[in-house]
């Protein structure tokens, strides 16, 4: 009993737990779900589809996670940042006005850079009102939720701009001979890329501390303000990353539904992920696993049926869930009940 | 119970887990009078309070209370109101946006014959109150709109229009000015007048003698004794707190060095932050070590964090090695060499869910800059050879630091600061909670370091500590630095000086 | 004792709303007279466009005022149209006791949400974000296509629809046909004003309305005042659902549908109607009229946008949250001052 305890009580229990669960669920359903195949020269199979559209959120989840650890807050503007780095850099590619075209007007590096650029300084905006202003980050974020896919509907003219230059595609579906979809590339290396700067530098350990206990840090020399602006700029950064994914996959810059309801799984991510809401340590590897568990939850639910549309009661449900097992209320009250059954159970004996 | 005795407390004991808070303490409240409530950390006070008026429940014990049946044992604040204890606390507990009226009625307004609230009658009574209080203002404005001492009065005023014959209040001239306080005893007086009892719990000497009655010392949650204002001269009433008799000093002299040559290191011109320390000055030179005393609460810590820079300096300038600094921030102070243990370790110091390493190597990683990490092999090192040399207690260097007990807690902050080499470290009660063998450790650890160069500012409940340590003290009283003593250090001289003037 | 003049900063944020209305409204007049923006009826318009939306405010006021706030009211106006559309239309409810089902819900909804904000202590957003995707998503369960109301399927909430009360003839005009333009306004319009006048009664002269202050202004000083924190909030977002679940009655009498994008973005309304009301996001300040007022402006500002014509809806959009983003900062600055005096 005590090591099934020890078992439960590691931080990564919680995902790896629940993406368990569900490739069970899976197995069980329909054993081919784990069949990879190749056709074409490229992979296929549900393993790979997960991987694949879950990248997009595997991206999110690393911003989101930082934030929430150093502000106790999250960032619910991602999904409409994601959508306004997509038409910006679709407006700069095809030029403004134009809605549809087979040739770029910049290169594409810069096309995309532009669009991470747009990411990082919706960032620094969400950032400067919760570091600097000390505005609440659900407030402060509220803004841009409703802005940022408007302000991106005007770089579009109203219009779904079409991109259709091949190397366009490449970012959200396949290299010219890769057998692997992109977008597992384009999550690989931002992981890397921001693991190595938090455990490169010593950012890592100054947003757990200034998460945990900021007054403290700062007595320890710590510039409590920039480290929580530069979480904030960072989930910036990887929400424009993921509005490059996903717009490159349909080769368009569809305003209205790019990022839908992406900052619900960003934010359910980081939750599975064993990470607590009220900020402090974190694990991005829980994050990651979690985000991938809920793409893994999306598509088990479209294969029983369920729709888009319909699949967020299940999340919302799942999100209470754990928030609930979570609150320190709840954990007094298990505590109580517990110790009220340990000393009936005492008094028996 | 005597005719005009109030209350009566007697045997009161409450312990915790691990911790004996009250020890048979005792406590008489008569009718009439100002009380005050007298004791250095620990001692018991706030315990007390609380199990007078509900909020903990005592373990044993008598209360009574005249014209109430029998031992009292109140369970909640509302308990404790209905027979007439009411109590105000330091941090003023009404709501800022609600007008003064409202707080003064809130869940007690007067109706309409309707049913809903009538704002023009409550007008009418709240101003009625606080004109009995000879308090004129207006009470339709929202009360973040007025003073603290005023926001007081109307907590006070809150508390007294409920039928009250006994008023606690809780360290209530700690934000005050001096006209406010001059404000607050006029209106204490006038209570008293009127037959109110008022327990005054404070650690402001110079108050206590201008307004109160009578004063009950307590210590390590122990009554030690309850004597009358007249009749107790300062020094006495010092020596009591502190837990010395007065008449039993022998005269501990330090042998300590006396490093009065060395260059000046540091020098604090006329530096203060409003509310907590009156402009100061002060010196120290290279290897010194220079001890703050005076009792809990004088701005003994707030005088440190001014020269930190943990709360910025609204006055004056610091130099240190004859270079002037601009402290915006403690990162500031950290880069010139200065290193700052908090004496609140809980809210200041620990970062709970860090690892032991990681809460050591902190400070000299924020001296360092973000983009220089320190190498994990040499945070390895670090850390363990601060666990060796001060006997940390842990099972290993990447335990949580909230997993230590608060006296192992307390070393790994210390190891923070000496892990960065600084100039000057201040100490701020660095061996409160921790055991006797190692605040000797400590101590003897002070020496060293002043010995290697290091100057100290050391801050100590326990004057013998410091006697033994430092070569020069700075004496402070109610908010300011009243004095220095740096010749014939002992405990009789220095608390005289604690005591101050009059007898 | 010297006390500070009467205009302290939660007056003159209110203030600062009700000169920006007049001043919107005023250029409005001016720029489009001829588009007939100076008639009453234009105004009435507001009220008879932003019914549903008034009673939301309302409700998410009460909310703010407790230092929380409910994200869910979108969704539950969708959901609640869907009921109405999909129970009168498809399955041929009647009419009364569906809008009492819808009732009902808003209040169970608020219920559930209530208690694991004022109880369990979860986050209000949170909680209001899972109740809103929870909400969107059963819109979709009950139906995924749009679905409007018609006269044969239920003519007793038809005719609610297109009723019109009219007022005083004088203040209409007469068109370039020579007929008499009465200005008229809908029933929903008397129902948010009701909406209005009431919860105005219950926040200032009730003791729960006097608790919700209190515990905006500090949950610690109205726990000591003896007040019942807990169950102040719960009662707080019962009744924010249970106005939404109005507002979704007016708002459904106005579009007559539901579908799943209905009513998205809703929120982002109600949170800026009630923070350019002069509502404060700590919670502790604000009041129902400064709400209203903040509708209307957000009403001003989209009819501006819809009148001029050539200009793009997002920009309506953008303009209340530059509008919300501007009175945010506002709102941080005037307590940094009111810290710094203290």
């Amino acid at each position: 009993m005590k090591n099934l305890k020890k078992v439960t009580k590691q931080q990564l229990f919680l995902p790896i737990f629940c993406l368990f669960l569900v490739l069970l669920v899976n197995l069980l359903k329909d054993p081919s779900f784990f069949g990879i195949s190749i056709n074409n020269g490229v992979l296929y199979g549900r393993i790979i589809d997960v991987l694949n559209r879950g990248s997009e959120i595997a991206i999110l989840a690393v911003g989101q996670t930082l934030v929430v650890a150093v502000s106790a807050g999250t960032d619910i503007s991602v999904g409409s940042v994601m959508s306004l780095a997509a038409c910006g850099t679709c407006m700069v590619l095809a030029g403004f006005g134009v809605n549809t075209t087979s040739t770029i007007q910049v290169p594409l590096i810069i096309g995309i850079l532009f669009g991470v650029a747009l990411g990082g300084l919706c960032g620094a905006f969400n950032g400067a009102l919760v570091a600097k202003l000390k505005i609440q980050p659900m407030v402060a974020t509220l803004i841009l939720y409703t802005a940022a896919r408007a302000i991106g509907l005007l770089f579009c003219n109203n219009q779904i701009t079409y991109i259709r230059y091949e190397p366009y595609k490449y970012l959200g579906n396949f290299l010219p001979g890769c057998p692997i979809p992109t977008p597992i590339f384009v999550t690989i290396a931002v992981i890397i890329v921001v693991m190595l700067f938090l455990k490169k530098t010593a950012l890592g350990t100054y947003i757990q501390s200034v998460g945990i206990n900021s007054r403290a840090a700062k007595i320890a020399g710590l510039n409590s303000d920039m480290i929580c602006f530069m979480c904030y700029l960072i989930c910036g950064i990887c929400a424009g990353m993921a509005g490059m994914v996903a717009s490159s996959r349909i080769y368009c810059a569809d305003s209205n539904n790019i990022g839908l309801n992406y900052e619900l799984d960003a934010i359910l991510a980081v939750a599975l992920g064993g990470n607590s809401l009220g900020g402090g340590r974190f694990n991005m590897a829980g994050s990651i696993i979690g985000a991938y568990t809920i793409q893994a939850i999306t598509t088990t639910l479209l294969a029983m049926g369920v729709s888009t549309d319909q699949a967020p009661v299940v999340k919302a449900i799942i999100v209470i869930l754990i928030v609930v097992v979570q609150s320190p209320v709840f954990k007094s009250w298990l505590g109580k009940r517990q110790a009220k059954r340990l000393a009936l159970s005492k008094e028996a004996a | 119970m005597e005719n005009d005795e109030l209350i009566t407390m007697r045997d009161i004991t409450k312990t915790f887990p691990g911790v004996i808070a009250l020890d048979h303490a005792q406590l008489t409240l008569r009718k009439g009078e100002i009380h005050a409530l007298m004791g250095e950390n620990g001692a018991g006070k706030s315990t007390i309070i609380k199990c007078l008026t509900g909020v903990y429940n005592r373990d044993s014990g008598e209360v009574h209370m005249e014209g109430v049946e029998g031992n009292i044992n109140c369970h909640s604040t509302e308990d404790a109101q209905k027979i007439g204890i009411a109590t105000v606390y330091q941090e003023v507990n009404l709501c800022p946006n609600l007008t003064v009226a409202e707080n003064l009625f809130i869940g007690r307004e007067p109706r309409t014959k309707a049913g809903f609230i009538d704002w023009k009658q409550m007008n009418r009574n709240a101003k009625k109150v606080m004109d009995g209080l000879e308090i004129s203002i207006d009470v339709t404005q929202t009360l973040e709109n007025y003073s603290i001492a005023i926001q007081q009065m109307v907590a006070i005023a809150r508390a007294v229009d409920r039928d009250c014959r006994a008023l606690i209040l809780d360290e209530p001239t700690s934000s005050l000015d001096d006209k406010e306080v001059e404000k607050l005893f006029r209106v204490m007086r006038q209570l008293r007048d009127k037959g109110v009892g008022i327990i005054f719990v404070t650690h402001f000497l110079e108050q206590v003698y201008e307004v109160c009655d009578r004063i009950t010392v307590m210590r390590n949650g122990a009554f030690v004794g309850e004597y009358t204002v007249a009749e107790l001269p300062r020094v006495k009433l010092v020596a009591a707190m502190l837990g010395k008799d007065f008449d039993d000093l022998a005269a501990i002299k330090n042998e300590t060095m006396a490093s009065a040559d060395g260059e000046v290191l540091l020098v604090c011109d006329g530096m203060s932050h409003k509310g907590t320390i009156k402009p100061f000055n002060f010196k120290i030179r290279k290897g010194e070590v220079v001890g703050i005393t005076g009792l809990l609460g004088s701005g003994r810590s707030e005088m440190v964090r001014c020269i930190y820079g943990a709360d910025k300096s609204q006055s004056g300038k610091e130099t240190m090695k004859g270079e002037e600094l601009k402290i915006k921030a403690p990162i500031d102070s950290i880069r010139k060499g200065m290193g700052y243990l908090p004496d609140d370790r809980k809210a200041d110091g620990c970062i709970g869910d860090l690892s032991v390493r990681e809460n050591i190597i902190l400070a000299l990683q924020a001296r360092q800059g973000m983009f220089h990490t320190i190498p994990r092999a040499k945070q390895n090192e670090i850390a363990d050879e601060f666990i060796r040399e001060l006997s940390i207690k842990t099972p290993s260097r990447e335990t949580a630091l909230k997993q230590l007990s608060g006296g192992n807690q307390q070393k790994v902050i210390i190891a923070r600061w000496l892990a960065t080499h600084p100039d000057l470290l201040i100490l701020d009660e660095p061996t409160r909670g921790i055991d006797i063998g190692t605040k000797t450790e400590i101590q003897k650890m002070i020496l060293k370091l002043a010995g290697e160069g290091m100057s100290v500012i050391f801050i100590s409940s326990e004057i013998d500590e410091m006697l033994r340590t430092c070569s020069r003290m700075c004496v402070m009283r109610d908010g300011e630095k009243v004095g220095e003593i740096d010749h014939e250090l002992t405990q009789e001289n220095v608390m005289k000086a604690i005591a101050g003037g009059g007898n | 004792m010297k006390t500070k003049k009467k205009i302290n900063s939660n007056n003159l944020l209110i203030m600062i709303t009700i000169i920006m209305f007049i001043v919107m409204y005023a250029i409005g007049c001016f720029v489009y007279a001829g588009k007939g923006f100076a008639h009453v009826q234009t105004f009435l318009n507001l009220f008879i466009t932003n019914a549903g939306l008034i009673c939301v405010a309302c409700g998410m006021t009460c909310v703010m005022l407790t230092g929380g706030i409910d994200i869910s009211v979108g969704s539950l106006i969708a959901m609640d149209c869907m009921i109405l559309a999909h129970g009168m239309g498809v399955q041929g409810w009647p009419c009364i006791p569906t809008i009492i089902l819808i009732l009902v819900i808003g209040v169970i909804f608020g219920l559930v949400q209530g208690f694991l904000i004022g109880y369990l202590n979860i986050q209000p957003f949170i909680t209001t974000m899972a109740g809103m995707f929870f909400a969107r998503g059963m819109t979709a369960v009950i139906c995924t296509d749009q679905l409007s109301i018609t006269q044969e399927q239920n003519a007793l909430f038809y005719s609610w629809a297109n009723a019109k009360i009219y007022l005083p003839a004088f203040l209409g005009y007469t068109n370039n046909k020579g007929k008499v333009m009465t200005p008229y306004v809908r029933p929903t319009v008397i129902i948010a004003l009701l909406v209005v006048v009431v919860i105005f009664i219950v926040l200032k002269y009730t003791k729960f309305g006097r608790s919700i202050y209190a515990v905006g202004g500090n949950e610690t000083s109205a726990t000591m005042m003896g007040l019942n924190v807990k169950r102040t909030k719960l009662f707080a977002y019962i009744l924010s659902s249970f106005l939404c679940s109005i507002g979704g009655i007016c708002y459904c009498l106005n579009t007559m549908s539901g579908s799943v994008q209905q009513a998205k973005g809703f929120e982002m309304d109600a949170i800026a109607s009630s923070v350019i009301g002069g509502t404060l996001l700590t919670g502790g300040v604000g009041n129902v009229i400064g709400s209203l007022f903040g509708v209307m402006i957000n009403g001003t500002i989209n009819t501006l946008v819809t009148t001029n014509g050539k200009l793009l809806s997002s920009w309506a959009n953008i303009a209340t949250a530059a509008l919300l983003c501007f009175f945010i900062i506002l709102q941080s600055v005037f307590a940094y001052f009111k810290n710094r005096n203290n």
